[in-house]
Parts: C-alpha cells; sequence; structure tokens
C-alpha cells in the first residue's frame, strides 16, 4: 500500500461517520426539524453498538443495536417536539446532555475491553483497481453503506414525490397541511430517518474506528454534522464534499503530529473546531445570510382542529 | 332555487375550538354549476365551514352529502378526489418550489413533475392563464400565483371549485378577468362556492348566497334581489354607519416630504423601492392603494426608520432630514405608526397590553425614568385607550393575543392616536376586523385628519381608500405614482395604475433581479 | 393514539410555578426506576443522591459552593435565551475566565501580592469570559452565523488552550511534571467567608447577581428590550430597539458571568489551574436556566437543586459504585420533563384516540 493508498484510506474513514450522521440530520433539516441532538444520538449508537457487539459477539447486531439507539432517542425527540411542540433548539440541547450521560452508564462495564475491528469487504475486481481501488473498493460496509444513502437521499429529495412532499414541509408546513399532507407525521419519518443515521454513525466509531469504547468518544462530530449540514447548504452532494473536508483535515491533523511538525497537539486536536467556525463563517460571508435554509425550519408546528 | 338534488349539501355542521363555537349548526346546499357564495365578517365562521368542505377539518356534529350520499371527508385527498378544488386566500403555496412542482404537491397521483409541468402549460394556455412551469414562486406576483392555485384545481377537472375571498389581492382589471375564468369554469358546469364580503361582486355574479353571523346561518337569499345595504344588515347584524368624510384638499406645507427614495429590501424575495417622491399635508389623509407585495412592507419600513435610508435628506420630518433617525427619532418628532401586522410587528402576542404599551410609547409618552418603567403609568394609558375606542377584553390587562382581532387593531390605532400625534402613518388599518371596528377606525382616522394632523394610509383595500381618503398615490413594483386627488378620481384609472399601466419599464425588483 | 394540542386562552400564574416542581418529581420517579433496573434499592439511593447533599451543615456548604456557578452562569443564559441568543458555550466561557484570571495569579506569583490580586482576577476573568463569548456574537450578527454551533465549538477550543497551558507553559516547574499550574498564593485565592468552612464570597456575589438581574428583567426598559427581542424580533425593531447590539450585551454579560464563575471555581476549591477544571457547569447551567424558567430567583433556586444532583452523584459514586454519568442522565431527564410540563402551560393537551374520521397528522 503506497503512502497516498493509505492517507486516502484514513480520510474515508474518519469522513464516513461525519457522512453518514450529516446525511440523516440533512433529512430532518429538509422537513423543517432542527434536531441539536446529534452527538447525543450518536454516542448512544456508539454505546449501544459496541456493548450488543461484545455481548452478542456480531459486530451486525452491534449495528442493529446502534441503529435503534439512535431512532430510540430520536423518538424522545419526536414526542417532545412533535407531540408537545417543545422548543427544538431545548430538547436538542436535552437529548445531547441525556446521550452523553446514558452512553456513559451503559458503557462503563465495556470500559477497557477490546474487539476487533469490523472486516473490510473488497469489491471484486474494483478492488485491484490501482491507486484507487484498495481506498475505494476494499472498504468497510459503512462506507458503501454513506455513498448508497448521499445517492439515495438525492434521488429521494429531488427525484421522487414523497421527497417534495418532505422538502414541502420544511417550507412552510402550513401550506403543506393546506393540502392535506400529515405533517407531523412526516416529519416524524424524518426525525427516525436521522436518529438512525445518527447510530449507524456512532457505531461506525465504536466498532471501526477504534476497537474499543470510551466516554465521549464522538467528541463533538455530532455537532460537526450540523455544521457540515449548514456548510452545504442542505444539499446531499454537498454534505459528502463538506464531510471529506472534516475528515481531511482530521486526517491531516494526525499526519502532521505524526510527522512530528513542531506545533502543540492541542492545537491540532482544535483544528477541525476551528475549521468548523471558518466554514461557517465562510459559508454564510458568501452567500449572505441563511438563503437556502428550508424556511420552516426550527418552527413548531400545531394543526388547529 | 335549484330543485335537483343539490351537490354539495352540509346540514347541521357544528364545529367547537374550545369555548368558541365556530360554526352553529350550519346549514348549506350547493347546486350543480350554481354560483353560490358565501357571506359573513371575519369571525363569522365562513373559513372553518370550508375547511370542513375541503377535509382539512372534521365537524364535531353534522353531515356533508355529496350529491345526495352521505360522505366523510377525512382529508383534502378524498375531497380532491370527489372533485372539490380549492383556491386559499392566503395562498397554500411554497416559496422556494417551482410552479409545477407546487402543482404537483396538489395533485393526489404519481405523475411525474415534468408531466405535471407539460399538461400545466396547456391547462392555463387553454384558460388565457399563462403560467412558467420552471419559475420559483416567489418570483411571482399575487395575481400569478393565485392563478397556480386556480389552474392546479382545473387539472383536477373540478366540480365545486371553493374560492375564499379571491379579489382581496387582485387589482380591479385583474378581477374582471378572475370574472371571466369563473364564468367560463361555470359554463362547463363546474359549482363555485364564492367566499367575499365584498356585496357588489356577489350581487354580480352570484345565484344563491347563504350569510353566516356569529357562527350560525342567518339568512339564504337571491343577491341579485337584495341591495347591497341589505347584505351589509344581514352579516352585521344592525345597521353600519357610513364613515363621515367630505374630500378637502389642504395648502398646508406637508409635514412629510419624501423625495427621491430608493431602497434595496433586505428580505431576498422583497420588492425594492426606487425614486419615491411623496408628500403628506397636515388635516389630509394621503392613501396608498397598490397590491399586495409592491412595496408597501418596504416602504412602510423606511418611513418609520425601521430600515435606514442612504441619505438623510431624503425624508424630511417636521422639517428635519430623518432619513438615518430610527424610529423613535422620528416619533419624537411627533409622527406615529401603525404596521400592519397586528400580532409580531403591532404588538408582541404573549406580552400585557401595558407591556404593548410600553412598546410603542416608551420614547413619547414619559413611561420609562432613568432606565425605570412606570408600570402605573403604562397601566393608565391602557385604560384611556381601552374607553377612548371602546376595546373588549377580559380582564384589565391580558395578553395580547387574548384579544380578537378587531379589538387588537382598535387598541394599537388607538394607544398612539390618543398621543395626539402631527403625523400618523398607518398601513392596511381595517385588514381582517370586524365591520363595527372597522368603522369605529376610519372614522377615528379622519377626525385625526380633521384635527390637523397629517394621516398616511397604506391600502389594498380601493373601497377603503376611496372612503377616506383625500388624495391618493398608487405603489408598483417600488415605484409610487403622484398623489392625485380622490374627488374626481375614477376607480378604473387607479386599477390600471395597480396594475402597472403608466409606470414604464419596471426596475429595482428584487424578485426580477434575482 | 394520539396528542391533540390546543392553546390555552390564558395560563395560570400557580400552573407556572408547579410546573417546575412537578418535573422535579417526574425525575425523581425516573430515578426510581432507573435504579430499580440497576438492581439497587431506590429508596437508598434515592436516599444517597438527594438527601445526603442537606444532610449537614459542612454539606450545606459544599452545596452553595457547588452551586454558586450554577447560579452565576444560569443567570447569564437565562438574559441570552430571553432574546432568543442561544449562546451553549458557557462551559468555554468559563474555562476561558479560569485562564485570564489564573494568568493573574501565575504572573503575581512570588512577585507581588496585596488584597487587590483577587479583585483583579475576577475582572480578568469576566474579560476573558466575556471576550470568548463575543466571538459567536460578532459571527451572528455580522454574518448570521448561527451562534449555537459557534459557541459550542469555541468550548473545545478553550477546553485545549487550558490542557496546553498547564501542560507547556504555566506548568508547575516544581510539580514533579503533573500537568497543572503552580499553587495560587493566599491572595490569589477566593476569600472565604469563614475561617474553617469552605463557603467563599462567590456565594454572595452570586446572590447580588440574581437580586440584580431580578430587577433588570422586571423594572428596567432593558429588561423589557430582553423580553420583547425574544418574544416578538419585529415588535422589538418597531419599538426602537436594535437587535444586533442586544445581542453583543447579553453575550458579553453571559460571558463575563461564566467567567467569573470559572475564577472563583478556579481559586476557591483547587488553588491552581489544572487540565479538567469543570465538572460540566457550563452545560448543567442550561438545564438550571430552563427549570428556573428563565427567570433570576428560579435559576436560584434550581441551581441548588442541580447542584444537590452533583453532590449526589458523587456520594453514590462512593457509596453505591454508581457512575458519575448518572448525574447527567437526571440532568437530561429533568430537562426533557421540564420542557415537557411547559407544553402542558401553553397547551391544553389531549390524548385522542385515533377514530376514523380523524386525520392522522
Amino acid at each position: 500500500m503506497t503512502m497516498f493508498e493509505a492517507i486516502l484510506l484514513t480520510i474515508i474513514t474518519a469522513s464516513t461517520p461525519l457522512l453518514i450522521a450529516a446525511i440523516g440530520q440533512l433529512v430532518v433539516e429538509r422537513s423543517g426539524v432542527l434536531n441539536l441532538g446529534m452527538e447525543g444520538m450518536m454516542i448512544m449508537g456508539a454505546a449501544c453498538g459496541f456493548a450488543a457487539a461484545i455481548l452478542s459477539g456480531n459486530s451486525y447486531i452491534g449495528v442493529l443495536a446502534a441503529i435503534a439507539a439512535g431512532m430510540g432517542m430520536s423518538m424522545i425527540f419526536a414526542v417532545l417536539t412533535l407531540g408537545l411542540a417543545a422548543n427544538q433548539v431545548a430538547s436538542g440541547l436535552a437529548l445531547s446532555i441525556f446521550g452523553l450521560g446514558l452512553s456513559g452508564v451503559i458503557g462503563a462495564p465495556f470500559v477497557g475491553a477490546r474487539r476487533d475491528t469490523m472486516a473490510r469487504l473488497d469489491l471484486p475486481v474494483l478492488s485491484d483497481l490501482p491507486v484507487i481501488g484498495k481506498a475505494l473498493f476494499g472498504q468497510d460496509p459503512f462506507v458503501y453503506a454513506s455513498f448508497a444513502l448521499v445517492i439515495g437521499v438525492w434521488w429521494f429529495l429531488t427525484r421522487t414525490k414523497p421527497g417534495l412532499i418532505l422538502r414541502a414541509c420544511g417550507e412552510s408546513h402550513a401550506s403543506a397541511h393546506a393540502l392535506g399532507y400529515p405533517v407531523l407525521k412526516i416529519r416524524l419519518f424524518a426525525i427516525l430517518f436521522g436518529g438512525a443515521c445518527a447510530g449507524l454513525a456512532g457505531a461506525y466509531l465504536s466498532l471501526v474506528y477504534t476497537p474499543f469504547w470510551s466516554p465521549g468518544m464522538t467528541a463533538g462530530r455530532g455537532w460537526i454534522a450540523l455544521a457540515i449540514v449548514v456548510f452545504a447548504s442542505w444539499l446531499p452532494w454537498r454534505a459528502m464534499a463538506g464531510a471529506y473536508l472534516f475528515g481531511g483535515i482530521t486526517i491531516l491533523q494526525l499526519h502532521a503530529q505524526g510527522a512530528g511538525v513542531k506545533i502543540p497537539s492541542q492545537a491540532m486536536a482544535a483544528l477541525p473546531y476551528l475549521v468548523t467556525i471558518i466554514a461557517l463563517v465562510i459559508i454564510m460571508s458568501r452567500r449572505g445570510g441563511q438563503q437556502s435554509a428550508p424556511a420552516s425550519l426550527g418552527v413548531p408546528f400545531v394543526p388547529d382542529r | 332555487m335549484t330543485t335537483a338534488t343539490p351537490l354539495m349539501l352540509a346540514s347541521g355542521i357544528v364545529k367547537r375550538f374550545g369555548a368558541l363555537v365556530a360554526n352553529d349548526s350550519v346549514d348549506l346546499a350547493i347546486g350543480p354549476g350554481e354560483v353560490h357564495a358565501l357571506l359573513g365578517e371575519n369571525g363569522a365562521g365562513k373559513s372553518t365551514l370550508v375547511k370542513i368542505l375541503y377535509g382539512l377539518l372534521q365537524p364535531d356534529a353534522g353531515t356533508l352529502a355529496w350529491e345526495g350520499r352521505t360522505i366523510s371527508l377525512k382529508s383534502p385527498a378524498e375531497a380532491r378526489r370527489l372533485g372539490i378544488g380549492m383556491v386559499f386566500q392566503h395562498f397554500s403555496l411554497f416559496e422556494a418550489l417551482t410552479v409545477a412542482e407546487n402543482v404537483a404537491l396538489a395533485l393526489d397521483g404519481t405523475e411525474p413533475v415534468s408531466a405535471v409541468a407539460d399538461r400545466l402549460v396547456s391547462v392555463s394556455e387553454a384558460y388565457g392563464l399563462p403560467l412558467d412551469p420552471r419559475r420559483e414562486v416567489w418570483r411571482l406576483s399575487v395575481g400569478e400565483r393565485q392563478r397556480i392555485e386556480i389552474v392546479r384545481c382545473l387539472m383536477q377537472n373540478p366540480r365545486l371549485l371553493i374560492l375564499d375571498e379571491p379579489t382581496s389581492v387582485l387589482t380591479p382589471q385583474e378581477t374582471e378577468g378572475l370574472f371571466a375564468t369563473l364564468a367560463r369554469i361555470k359554463a362547463e358546469g363546474c359549482a363555485i362556492l364564492y367566499i367575499s364580503h365584498k356585496l357588489e361582486e356577489v350581487r354580480r355574479i352570484c345565484d344563491r348566497a347563504t350569510i353566516l353571523r356569529h357562527g350560525k346561518v342567518v339568512a339564504t337569499c337571491d343577491p341579485r334581489q337584495e341591495s347591497a345595504a341589505s347584505l351589509a344588515q344581514m352579516m352585521v347584524g344592525s345597521k353600519v354607519m357610513p364613515t363621515r368624510h367630505e374630500p378637502v384638499l389642504s395648502d398646508q406645507a406637508p409635514f412629510l416630504r419624501v423625495q427621491d427614495l430608493s431602497l434595496r429590501s433586505p428580505d431576498p424575495h422583497g420588492t425594492h423601492l426606487s425614486g419615491i417622491d411623496l408628500e403628506v399635508r397636515p388635516g389630509e389623509i394621503t392613501g396608498i392603494a397598490g397590491v399586495a407585495g409592491n412595496g408597501q412592507d418596504e416602504l412602510f419600513a423606511a418611513l418609520s426608520g425601521e430600515i435606514l435610508a442612504a441619505r438623510a435628506e431624503v425624508i424630511i420630518l417636521a422639517g428635519q432630514p430623518v432619513g438615518h433617525g430610527d424610529i423613535n427619532t422620528r416619533r419624537k418628532l411627533g409622527a406615529a405608526f401603525v404596521p400592519e401586522e397586528r400580532l409580531g410587528h403591532a404588538a408582541a402576542p404573549r406580552l400585557s397590553l401595558s407591556d404593548n404599551a410600553l412598546l410603542a410609547g416608551h420614547a413619547t409618552n414619559g413611561f420609562v425614568r432613568s432606565g425605570l418603567v412606570d408600570k402605573p403609568g403604562t397601566l393608565g394609558w391602557v385604560d384611556r385607550v381601552v374607553a377612548a375606542f371602546d376595546v373588549r377584553k377580559g380582564p384589565r390587562d391580558p395578553a395580547a393575543s387574548a384579544l380578537s382581532g378587531g379589538n387588537l387593531q382598535k387598541f394599537v390605532v388607538g394607544r398612539d392616536i390618543l398621543r395626539n400625534p402631527r403625523l400618523l402613518i398607518v398601513s392596511q388599518p381595517t385588514w381582517g376586523v370586524d365591520a363595527g371596528a372597522a368603522a369605529l377606525i376610519r372614522q377615528a382616522l379622519v377626525d385625526l385628519a380633521r384635527s390637523g394632523a397629517a394621516v398616511l394610509v397604506i391600502s389594498q383595500d380601493l373601497d377603503e381608500l376611496f372612503e377616506i381618503a383625500d388624495r391618493m398615490a398608487v405603489i408598483f413594483h417600488g415605484r409610487l405614482s403622484p398623489a392625485q386627488p380622490t374627488a374626481g378620481l375614477a376607480r378604473e384609472a387607479v386599477g390600471l395604475l395597480m396594475g402597472g399601466s403608466g409606470f414604464g419599464p419596471g426596475e429595482a425588483r428584487a424578485r426580477d433581479a434575482a | 393514539m394520539r396528542l391533540v394540542l390546543s392553546k390555552r386562552e390564558n395560563s395560570s400564574r400557580w400552573m407556572s410555578l408547579l410546573s417546575p416542581l412537578i418535573a422535579v418529581a417526574l425525575t425523581i420517579a425516573s430515578g426510581a426506576v432507573l435504579f430499580a433496573a440497576m438492581g439497587l434499592d431506590p429508596a437508598k439511593a434515592l436516599a444517597i443522591y438527594f438527601l445526603s447533599p442537606i444532610s449537614d451543615t459542612w454539606a450545606l456548604q459544599e452545596l452553595a459552593v457547588k452551586a454558586t456557578p450554577l447560579v452565576l452562569i444560569s443567570v447569564g443564559l437565562s438574559l441570552c435565551y430571553l432574546s432568543n441568543n442561544w449562546n451553549i458555550g458557557a462551559e468555554g466561557q468559563f474555562v476561558m475566565g479560569a485562564i485570564f484570571g489564573g494568568g493573574i495569579a501565575i504572573a503575581t506569583h512570588g512577585v507581588a501580592n496585596g488584597p487587590w490580586v483577587f479583585p483583579a482576577m475576577m475582572l480578568a476573568g469576566m474579560i476573558g469570559g466575556a471576550a470568548l463569548a463575543m466571538i459567536p456574537a460578532m459571527l451572528k450578527t455580522r454574518l448570521s452565523v448561527n451562534e449555537i454551533l459557534t459557541s459550542l465549538m469555541l468550548v473545545y477550543i478553550a477546553e485545549l488552550l487550558l490542557d496546553w497551558l498547564v501542560r507547556g507553559p504555566w506548568r508547575d516547574p516544581k510539580g514533579f511534571n503533573f500537568p497543572q499550574s503552580v499553587m495560587f498564593e493566599a491572595e490569589a485565592q477566593t476569600i472565604r467567608l469563614t475561617s474553617d468552612g469552605r463557603i467563599n464570597i462567590g456565594t454572595l456575589i452570586a446572590l447580588v447577581v440574581v437580586v440584580l438581574a431580578a430587577f433588570l428583567l422586571s423594572r428596567m426598559l432593558k429588561g423589557f428590550e430582553i423580553r420583547l427581542v425574544g418574544e416578538a424580533p419585529r415588535a422589538a425593531r418597531f419599538a426602537g430597539f436594535s437587535q444586533s447590539r442586544l445581542t453583543w450585551t447579553v453575550f458579553a454579560i453571559s460571558g463575563a458571568l461564566a467567567g467569573l464563575a470559572g475564577i472563583i471555581e478556579v481559586g476557591g476549591t483547587m488553588g491552581q489551574l489544572q487540565p479538567t477544571i469543570s465538572p460540566g457547569y457550563g452545560f448543567t447551567a442550561i438545564i438550571v436556566a430552563f427549570l428556573g424558567r428563565l427567570n433570576p430567583i428560579g435559576c436560584l433556586i434550581a441551581g441548588v437543586f442541580l447542584a444537590i444532583t452533583f453532590i449526589g452523584g458523587e456520594n453514590a459514586q462512593i457509596a453505591l459504585r454508581l457512575p458519575l454519568d448518572v448525574t447527567r442522565v437526571f440532568q437530561g431527564l429533568l430537562l426533557f420533563f421540564v420542557l415537557a410540563c411547559d407544553a402542558f402551560l401553553i397547551y391544553r393537551v389531549r390524548l385522542v384516540r385515533s377514530a376514523p374520521q380523524e386525520r392522522s397528522a
């Protein structure tokens, strides 16, 4: 494996959880809901995924548990914000705090446990391609899943009637309601999808990225995924670009440290957070305001009846 | 009276929202091919009833029958399947989506958007209602938006078309065009339920009328056999006093002078103002007519100081250049303002009336001493406004949202008139309020002008402006026509201006530039 | 089955006082369930969690020390949230306050001292916290960058800065290579109120801040401005209030209060800078602010309650070997219940069985 291949491979590994989480959140926000609980859902996915994988000895059961955990968390959010029309910002924060705590409780017995990371899945023929073959087609199943998600979400949002309806709910829930669309039900599905993606992204961290569980291991990735959605102007392909930009920066940072660059490790570790701020600044100053945000984003909807 | 089985028969419809009974055993029969008017004041229960007919709300009691068969409409999709189409007053459109996508959303099949677009073009051409399917809705004028709503109903071969206050957003000429379209739809055998409070229109195009008051049917009649006055009396329940107003022209120097005001709208979907000249004289009411979305909001914001002008001299108030002065600077010079939106702009919904008195008066009414709020002072002001303007409310100091539209409007107009401003700028003074409140507010505006204040009324209601304005100008695409004396001004001429003729080639419009 | 909401015409005053209490009761009830599920005796566990922190005067002093930063920060956050400014980076502003204040303590160490040192540290701490809070405020007002994300990202950055300082330039040369600064001198430590206890001047400051903030919100035009901007931004513009200036103001105030809390904490309980100086006060204060209904007096009561959960969590860790994260679970649950109870204040909530003629929205 060449140096280039190795770097490309690690970039993909670092970017995949961000991409999966961001694409889920993108769908949620396109439906008009702002779920700031990404970090909490993701870390719950990591904890439950790891616990289930250790207990069952099967990684795929771990993955399913992580998805279930993310969806369960998002269901709490849905009950609060859709059922009770609670403030979405506060509910999302509560979800993050709750998830960080609960994941610590669930993960406590598993601190120190190690397991082998999930096997890679070489696609025949394609993985033998020179240079990019191993990096792109010799990956773990999550990477393929993340690409499939981007394509699927793009196709769903732009090419299907249900996707159009979902976007309509995000643009004007009042109009969607007037046409007879069940706005809250559609948003519920979007929130659950976002939760499933967040859980999956969390599972990636504890089952593939590292061979162990550690409390707080998401380290702000849920929040960065939220920033990626803004950075991407709510478009799936741009979310992919954004996720890989952030993943690339994380890896760059690691390689720079490995290569003995004389910068404090803390400065390097701060880079993704700093880049998040800078990316938001650039995208906002270029576009001048949140023009491309769904018009109903974050506004609670209570149908009269 | 149609003797055949009614196309749609609603009987004994009851709908409650909490303690409010919006519909109280309402009966309504619409015959096949008939143009049926549903008349009533704001809050009489018209919107609730049509939402039930369109499947958006379910009645608490009562039944619907379609061609003699009892039905229950669980959703608008079911209503559409029967052939019921609806044109909403506040359009049910999605600004960021294209025309074709908007239409596709109202069709229930799985037809791809591209096929919808093709069919849309053919239907819209057939009815003479041209539409570009690829345009995004926010780029379109109000009239074009209504066209989308009508065309998308027509694409479903409707048997019953419901129109909620369709002409309130149109110019007189656009209204004529709409009537022609409706005549054609009627000729094809489609029934029309026409909701309005414009009585002359109803008398002109409707075969029958059902009149609602306080949620109950008070009369069913043939509007052509009635006069506008008798219809009005049935609607309101008592005789409405016309506003006492004789047009006058003042020869005093203008209190407000606007010269060559241009402004970029901060709203990406807004309208830029371009080269506005305007004078408002003491003793007169100057009216600004125009279809919604032609720059009224931006003009109000520029005059009030919510948006500052590029140069101070473009707005002269009481002889002083105030283009750079904020809203309180202008208030201190004697100006007062009443914006269009009652809840959220003129008043904060969940704050008390006394807080809302503080909102508009903290700079001028002596409510604040060295940073401290004089709570008894604001409460006293509320009491005075309530007494002078007949504001009906429960407790002494309720939240603004607890008041009905008419009572809150009386409050927000009254809280500023009571401090005897030298200039009052008001946008849509009687929009969505009941006839009694509207009459009181119009009279108060006339009386204020007669007492020597300069009054500027921005309104989309042409009847209202003809009733109270001494001079009138028209705003179109962010430009303003010269003000002319109302006496001797023809409705048609104003209507043409509202449609843009006489303005020359349009320019400086955000939605065209974007 | 589904929930149906209809707006209440007027919400009763005592219900709004009752709803936080209901939320607390629900949290304790779910705590009992949680403990039972973990195989513990719920009564005993709850006693350790909620009663042991208020059992004697020593415990009460500890409680005051823990509640102080929560109250200080949450009062500032309330001003932010009331005016729709979502500062969730108080944790970072707390750390920044500790860094700025601690910097003075380290700079004066063995060089100069006097009674002015601690006041100077408090001032520096406030400046540090406010400076960090100004970054999201500036980005929000100038470029409308979402302040939630920027203020949170700065938490990580501030924590890494502290980590670097105590491992690098500010490490105690005689500290056996431990990542910590020198011990502050006596003049650079938070002033104690009693000679033998732990309670310090920070608690008094927090009480004064509560009273001032309550007065600001209920009596002053500025307080009205804060409420109005949050309630109806367009109406606030109509009243002639500048939204961006207010954003600067509330971010500066809340940052300064968080920074003040940071230096009081470092100068009071640790006496030196360490890599980690907060058990999450900045995030817990968000819950305090909501539980206190964004009201300064409410924040005082809620701050004491959440301080109980902090100490209870530490006690439970020792007595029952429960992970500290249980405290965060409690805190998250509490915020869920607070938000849910608020819905019952604003809306009449009914559970409706999905009858066939009902729409399934």
